[in-house]
């Protein structure tokens, strides 16, 4: 194993390929994850839920459910206490409590097919259906509305009467369904785009989409008489749904504990709570445990499905290829609740570039569809998309190479982002030049066969992380992290902790903690697991490290500048050297009691510093003309991960999220019928890419080492879903000269535009 | 509910036509279990006729094949005279859903399920397949043509079941070819299926055939015009033209979540014509 | 209606479980059996999450009712390791990464293992294609399929 140098800091275990150390529990089928745990005496939840898209909820009358045999508790709105309007975040969206309350569970209004109006908890899950069946809600049905650009329109079904438009001046008098405008603005637009050769304007629409993980929403929770409960869930964030359910329940923080299971996938859409509270609520009232799993189609109805959106894209480029300005206009779908992920849509659409002037506004817009939740990278894909088009037809209308464009006008170190920051070193350029390098770059192509490239931007983020270190009594170290590990992170933070400490990699033993056994953890999202508990293990390293030597100093009757830790141990230095031997985390841990006690150290941080990653994707496909059908025949993913702390799980994220972008760019999508039920709720019609939809997805791995992190990590997990849904769409009219302004690029779509131009003959 | 196995056909038959609520068949079940999964249906009785030995072989019969209709789609695919005879058959059977479905899913079920989207239905049809039934009444052929009439409406009367398929004797230098167009490349229902079945003469001149259609009607379509375009030719561009024609001029598709009726219909030209053209390979290397 | 009984073969231990006619293979395993490895994804055939072998076939567990056993042998991902030893797919694809969030890999080591009896020297395109019914969303099937052939690769030479 070599050894390299980031930042400082030797490492021989971080940058190789361990073997994960929950890996064995993972390929045998031991490990739990949501729906795995069980209490004796638990009942069954079920969730009773709204036919209807939009729909004033009139009366329910549970009686007959609450008098059949076997049921045990039912819970209506009644069970809730209203909460005042209150903003906090939510992975790297914001959301209120006022629209939790009722998104868990309706209140006035059913605002999507699907919403939750009441639920059960029985002896079976039998008998929780059929006491479903008899709870009798009287609903006003009320015009719907899906779209967001119809929400937007005078006299669309307005779904909140007491939803005023922030961001407009002067504040409008009457509520809508635009939640908010949100605008960035750098230099002079008109002045811009008067220095432009070329004017490009396209207007790009997206269809709603799902993070598609394979593992249903579930939670047991048990309530004991004195208010202390307990919740299992599968969750990207224990310490958030420990929050919510706090405040929902009305309970100390204290006295919830929440053990986070092993996870099956989440992508942002696992950040929020659905059944925690009214798992908790049940059992509170049936004074027994209460499990509650979501059904595939509940998952497509009633969890967090990300906004379908309406895009328009301008951009002006000098002849010589110098992006001179550029505006957009975004209008993402909110779902039923306001917290659409505009803001970072328009945060990243003209990262990747230096541009002088740039305005971007964005509209975040409720409609009757379920509250939408964060999908990796939210907000950015769509934006992204629609920006990555356009560069690729200045690129054809200049005759520029596309990579070469984007060279010429890549953010580097020092470039001021429209959205107000300054980038410190950073990998775009990088990127494209690895991509360049690559044979897939240079490799033929075929009639019919078309290769786009585009870049894509994730700021990341850090955030409150707590970490906890001990050194047990036979040396080995126990970590507790409280970021629920959706991909690999128990190894990452293993072998940082390894090579902190200088410890074997078998020797750390890494489980993810429950609520009651360390301080607040912000959620794993944002790409910062890896980053913000990295840095938090070298923080509980350094405690470790600063007792040891203290306690070799007392042993060895020396001053503190005669000892260090190093390689694994302390060393004492010059003279001392003759008559004192270098003591391991081991031995120190064979004499912890008799020299002050238990070893650890505990990292509690707001983790600062997390560095953006770029990343530039290259596709192959080729189109059948006669039938639409896109096949993907050859991927590569370039991306910064400023540090590989495990390389095998960084290139991981990097093919997981181009193969979603693979689906999103090509197949997937939400349909509504025109009464606004969702017609393709499971995986038979709602089409993600299967085994053989895809080809490999070549990697490489780029390091611009972050300088704000020890080791030099950037998050590097939402990046990857951005460009492909760009790349995809400039391959696609490379292969057919075609520009597609819609995703998905179904067959339909393409076999359409084809014939429009008399192209569909092999 | 109710789940019987009787060992024999009669006992199937009596139980279907005693039955005083909804009673369901139970070959594969990668049907009947979903719907039941998603309360579209909700069997007072289901019988499972896989313990029945006639519903699970594959024998020759006066030079035809009679296949169970019971059989699962794997087991097709691993008997290799079977596939060697009919490979559009066997190819059409192993389309339907995953691996995983495949080692489960049967023709019969797939018939009987009454969805035009089928994907062994055309290729039986295209076969020129007899369902053999078997009620109180006693034992009928039908076409397989004849048998789904409708989406979830079959001519089976009550107490009948398909016990299984004939497929003919094949004359000698004839083959078939199963196609359907999915958005992916596995696991959706197609959008469109095309079953060819045909028979070339020593010069290669079309002498027989049989075209049909799936997904692009209500029920699985025999499409005789399509046949007809292509006897008396070698399958040439103009025939090629004349076949994508007729089967244009068969669809009578619907607009859903899977396929626009124009696209249903350009699709469907296409693929009779590739499927065709895959089936006289075959032919004439057979 | 009474409860079916049961007696059936699982991992070659034998078993016996009461249950409903509506309750499929998966209920009876993982709520009866408490065998939980292998999972729900769907409950209609479309993700491979519960797939198992059924007489030496691969199906999906959620499509198999827990009445249609009685006498037959079935294998789930807890019978995949032989005492202490892991199968080679199942060390391979911790070697390879193979999986991430790991929900999909009980039911894709089945798979895999299901095509390795049938077929030692698959081709990547065989792989893919016998593996479409197990959906991952987290690996976008890579390593999955590297891992696959690799351990083809091994097995191959002993």
């Amino acid at each position: 194993m070599a050894e390299t140098t980031t930042n400082g800091h030797a490492q021989s275990v971080v940058g190789t390929r361990t073997v994960r150390p929950d890996g064995v529990d993972k390929v045998t089928g031991r490990a739990r994850f949501g729906a795995d745990f069980n209490l004796p005496g638990q009942l069954i939840g079920r969730v009773l839920r709204s036919p209807h898209p939009h729909a004033r909820i009139v009366s329910i009358d549970t009686s007959k459910a609450e008098a059949l045999p076997g049921v045990k508790a039912v819970i209506t709105r009644a069970d809730f206490a209203d909460q005042p309007s209150e903003f906090i975040p939510a992975g790297e969206m914001m959301m209120n409590y006022k629209d939790v309350v009722r998104n868990v569970m309706a209140r006035e209004k059913a605002l999507y097919e699907g919403h939750a109006v009441a639920a059960v908890a029985a002896t079976s899950a039998a008998v929780a259906r059929r006491a479903c069946k008899l709870i009798d809600v009287q609903y006003e049905v009320l015009p719907h509305v899906i779209d967001a650009v119809e929400a937007m329109q005078p006299g669309a079904p307005l779904l909140h009467d007491d939803l005023f438009t922030v961001g407009v001046e002067p504040r409008p008098d009457k509520p809508s369904n635009v939640a908010k405008k949100i605008e960035i603005k750098q230099g002079d637009i008109e002045a811009g785009f008067q220095k432009a050769d070329l004017v490009i304007e396209r207007e790009f629409k997206t269809a709603p989409v799902h993070q598609g993980y394979i593992e249903p929403h579930a939670a047991l929770a048990t309530v004991s008489e004195d208010g202390t409960a307990e919740v299992w869930c599968s969750t990207q964030g224990h310490f958030i749904v420990r929050a919510h359910c706090a405040r929902l329940l009305g309970l100390d923080i204290g006295k919830v504990r929440v053990t986070a299971s092993e996870i099956g996938g989440g992508f942002g859409g696992k950040t929020v709570v659905y059944l925690e509270p009214l798992a908790l609520a049940l059992s509170k009232k049936a004074k027994r445990p209460v499990k509650m799993v979501m059904s595939r189609e509940e998952v497509f109805k009633a969890s967090g499905p990300t906004s379908g959106a309406t895009v328009r894209v301008k951009m002006g480029a000098t002849k010589d290829g110098k992006f001179v300005a550029a505006t957009a206009e975004l209008k993402y779908q909110a779902g039923a609740f306001q917290g659409s992920p505009v803001q970072p849509g328009v945060m990243c659409a003209f990262a990747p570039y230096d541009i002088e002037h740039v305005y971007v506004v964005g509209y975040d817009v409720v409609s009757n569809r379920p509250k939408v939740a964060a999908y990796r990278a939210p907000g950015a894909p769509i934006s992204e998309y629609a920006v990555e088009s356009v560069v690729d037809e200045i690129a054809k209308k200049l005759d520029i190479d596309p990579i070469d464009l984007r060279m010429q006008n890549a953010a580097r170190e020092g470039t001021k982002a429209a959205y107000g920051p300054k980038f410190g070193p950073i990998g775009l350029e990088e990127t494209l030049n690895a991509v360049k390098k690559t044979e897939h770059w240079n490799a033929p192509l075929r009639k019919w066969q078309g290769r786009g490239v585009a870049s894509g931007f994730w700021f990341n983020i850090g955030g409150e992380t707590c970490v906890s270190l001990t050194v047990n009594e036979d040396g080995t170290v126990s970590l507790v992290a409280g970021t629920p590990d959706i991909g690999g992170l128990r190894a990452s933070l293993a072998a940082v902790a390894a090579d902190e400490l200088g410890v074997p990699f078998d020797k750390v033993r890494p489980i993810i903690g429950d609520t009651g056994s360390l301080g607040f953890n912000f959620l794993t999202g944002g790409s910062r697991s890896a980053f913000s508990g990295s840095m938090a293990i070298v923080e509980a390293a350094k405690q470790i490290k600063a007792d040891l030597c203290a306690r070799a100093c007392k042993m060895w009757e020396a001053k503190p500048e005669q000892v260090e830790f190093s390689d694994g141990a302390v060393r004492p230095l010059g003279a001392l050297a003759e008559k004192a031997k270098p003591m391991t985390i081991a031995d120190f841990a064979r004499v912890a009691g008799k020299t002050g006690g238990p070893i650890g150290g505990v990292g509690r941080i707001n983790a600062q510093g997390a560095g953006p990653s770029f990343g530039t994707h290259l596709v192959d496909l080729e189109v059948d003309p006669e039938t639409g059908r896109a096949t993907i025949l050859r991927y590569t993913v370039a991306q910064d991960a400023g540090r590989a702390l495990h390389p095998a799980y960084v290139e991981g994220q990097y093919q997981g999220g181009a193969v979603q972008g693979i689906g999103w760019a090509l197949n997937e999508e939400y349909i509504y019928g025109a009464d606004g039920k969702l017609q393709n709720a499971g995986f038979l019609d709602y089409r993600m890419p299967v085994a053989s939809d895809v080809p490999m997805i070549d990697t490489v791995l780029v390091e611009v080492a972050n300088p704000k992190h020890p080791y030099g990590v950037r998050g590097v997990g939402e990046t990857p879903i951005v460009p492909p849904l760009g790349a995809i769409a400039n391959a696609m009219e490379n292969a057919t000269g075609i520009r597609f302004t819609e995703l998905p690029m179904s067959p339909p779509k393409v076999l359409k535009a084809l014939k429009e131009k008399g192209l569909n003959k092999a | 509910m109710r789940y019987e196995a009787p060992g024999t056909v009669e006992g199937a038959v009596a139980l279907l036509a005693g039955a005083t609520g909804e009673a369901r068949v139970l070959a594969g079940g990668t049907d009947l279990l979903v719907q039941m999964r998603a309360d579209i249906v909700d069997p007072g009785l289901i019988v499972d006729i896989k313990k029945i030995p006639e519903t699970r072989a594959i024998t020759e019969e006066k030079g035809g094949w009679r296949i169970g209709a019971a059989v699962t789609g794997a087991e097709l695919k691993e008997h290799p005279k079977l596939k060697k005879a009919w490979p559009g058959v066997v190819e059409a059977a192993n389309l339907i859903g995953s691996t995983q479905v495949q080692g489960r899913a049967t023709m019969g079920g797939n018939l009987c399920n009454g969805s035009p989207a089928a994907d062994s239905v055309p290729a039986l049809i295209a076969a020129g397949a007899l369902a053999t039934l078997a009620g109180p009444k006693g034992r009928r052929d039908l076409p397989v043509e004849d048998v789904m009439l409708g989406p979830r409406r079959l001519a089976l009367e009550k107490g009948e079941i398909v016990v299984s398929f004939l497929l003919p004797p094949r004359p000698p230098r004839s083959s078939d070819a199963y196609l359907r167009f999915i958005p992916r490349t596995e696991m959706d229902i197609a959008v469109v299926g095309a079953g060819v079945n045909l028979t070339v003469d020593g010069s290669g001149i079309v002498t027989a055939a049989r075209v049909s259609l799936g997904a692009v009607a209500p029920r699985v379509l025999l499409v005789p015009e399509a046949a007809q375009a292509i006897i008396g030719s070698r399958l040439d561009k103009p025939a090629q033209e004349r076949l994508e024609a007729a089967a244009r001029a068969a669809c009578r598709p619907i607009d859903d979540k899977r396929g626009t009726t124009e696209f249903r219909i350009d699709v469907a030209a296409v693929l009779t014509r590739r499927a065709a053209l895959i089936a006289l390979d075959r032919a004439r290397t057979s | 209606m009474a409860k079916h009984h049961i007696q059936a073969q699982v991992n070659g231990d034998e078993v016996e479980f009461l249950c409903e006619t509506e309750e499929t293979l998966l209920d009876v395993l993982r709520d009866t059996l408490n065998m939980t490895g292998s999972k729900e994804g769907c409950s209609s055939g479309d993700c491979g999450a519960c797939s198992v072998m059924l007489d030496g076939r691969l199906v999906c567990s959620c499509l198999v009712l827990g009445c249609e056993v009685g006498g037959r042998r079935i294998e789930t991902i807890e019978g995949m390791a032989q005492g202490e030893k892991l199968h080679p797919l199942q060390q391979r694809f911790l070697e390879h990464a193979a999986l991430q969030c790991g929900i999909c890999t009980p039911g894709v080591l089945v798979a895999s293992k299901a095509l390795l009896e049938r077929n030692s020297n698959p081709t990547e395109t065989e792989v893919r294609y016998w593996l479409a019914g197990n959906l991952c969303r987290c690996t976008g099937y890579d390593k999955i399929v590297t891992a696959v052939m690799d351990t083809a690769a091994a097995m191959r030479k002993g």
